[in-house]
């Protein structure tokens, strides 16, 4: 396969669960991803070539053998549950890290938490999946990547711009031009969709799944966490 | 049989096992992402969900028999089940692990093992399907594999 035109991204799924990574990695690349999989946060950090002593050394560049920098993350998706490391452990640690705290971390949970969910916004996580992960989840990726690529170019940061405008949909300035028409639209599109469904968890929206599920509560529609909303 | 009947007993025994409530949407979501590229995908995820399930199963079973049940040991341990169960799409079962959940929360053995008696039954029913319904698959598949071979010959034989 031709790699000339086409970037492909690269996720890095952690997951303590067999079946789980299964998953995951086919509903990546599915969506073109490339994956790499592993089971547990020690060795996501490994991958990622962080080792407990970058932390003291933030300006050195690393130059152990399995070196970050050889192989490009561009985001990093991960289980909340799992034994030793937890998915928020290691989203701190990468957040605390100078090399990698630019890589977006997205946490997966079977749980609705509020204050989990909370907790791992704060801390920096991009978006909160609910189990199981469905295609249309692995869709809201790409902004997520984009957004970090054109950190480095842009210094106007779209997040910000977006959050505080509740009215000014029409006002255009301040966000990159480098970012797709379509992704602007999907991504006023989702921001809708979120205020809407944090006011009506009823509400239907395209990612409801169909009637074939019987007795499972209105609450299983996967509330987006993207805003901080909590809900006791 | 032919390959049509093949198939239709293959859809109706899954759009049974979503009517009985036996699965749920998410095992549809599965089916849709076994593709050309990944044409066996559905059934190495049963299988893997299968070998899993069986391994925590034998554990909990272990757990519950001892003197002083570790109720911790067994609430991770049914989280883990219920996960994979969630994951599959396999709803009875999943709802048959919360019910162990609840009653390993409760410290109450009594409930534990026989939430746990339901869960080996309802994992039995749906071991079961599963079975045939990888049977069929195979078949369906060396069925087309089979027929695709013979019109080949067919075409390159007319002359």
């Amino acid at each position: 396969m031709g790699m000339a035109t086409e970037t492909q991204f690269h996720v890095l799924a952690v997951d303590d669960s067999l079946i789980d990574r299964k998953l995951i990695e086919k509903l990546l690349k599915t969506s073109s991803y490339q994956v790499t999989t592993v089971d547990s946060g020690t060795k996501a950090l490994e991958f990622l070539g962080l080792h407990e002593d970058d932390q003291s050394n933030p300006n050195t560049s690393s130059v152990f053998p399995n070196n970050h920098q050889e192989v490009e993350v561009n985001l990093i998706i991960t289980d909340y549950c799992m034994p030793g490391m937890t998915g928020y452990d290691l989203l701190r640690k990468i957040k605390e890290s100078s090399s990698l705290r630019n890589i977006p971390v997205v946490i997966m949970s079977s749980e609705n938490v509020p204050s989990r969910i909370n907790r791992c916004l704060e801390e920096g996580a991009e978006e909160f999946f609910l189990k199981p992960v469905r295609l249309s989840d692995v869709n809201r990726l790409k902004p997520h990547i984009m957004k970090t690529k054109l950190k480095d170019h842009v210094i106007i940061s779209t997040d910000q711009k977006q959050e505080n405008e509740e009215e000014d949909d029409d006002d255009e300035s301040g966000k990159p031009v480098l970012q797709s028409q379509e992704e602007h639209q999907q991504r006023q599109q989702q921001q809708h969709q979120q205020q809407q469904q944090q006011h009506h968890h009823q509400h239907s929206n395209s990612n409801k799944r169909k009637a074939m599920e019987e007795g499972l509560s209105p609450d299983r529609t996967r509330p987006r966490y993207n805003g901080v909303t909590t809900v006791v | 049989m032919d390959l049509h009947g093949l198939q239709t007993q293959h859809d109706n025994l899954i759009q049974s096992m979503f009517y009985e409530g036996m699965l749920d949407s998410q095992f549809a979501q599965i089916q849709v992402l076994q593709d050309a590229s990944n044409p066996n995908f559905v059934m190495e995820v049963i299988t893997i969900f299968c070998n899993d399930a069986e391994r925590i199963m034998l554990e909990l079973n272990n757990y519950l028999g001892q003197q002083d049940v570790d109720f911790n040991k067994l609430n991770g341990l049914v989280h883990q089940l219920k996960g994979s169960s969630s994951s599959i799409g396999a709803q009875h079962l999943k709802l048959a692990c919360i019910d162990l959940q609840q009653a390993s929360e409760d410290k109450n053995k009594e409930r534990c093992q026989q939430a746990l008696n339901i869960i080996a039954h309802k994992y039995c029913l749906l071991r079961s399907k599963f079975r045939t319904l990888i049977q069929l698959e195979k078949a369906i598949s060396a069925f087309a594999t089979n027929q695709q071979l013979l019109d080949s010959k067919y075409i390159d034989g007319s002359a």
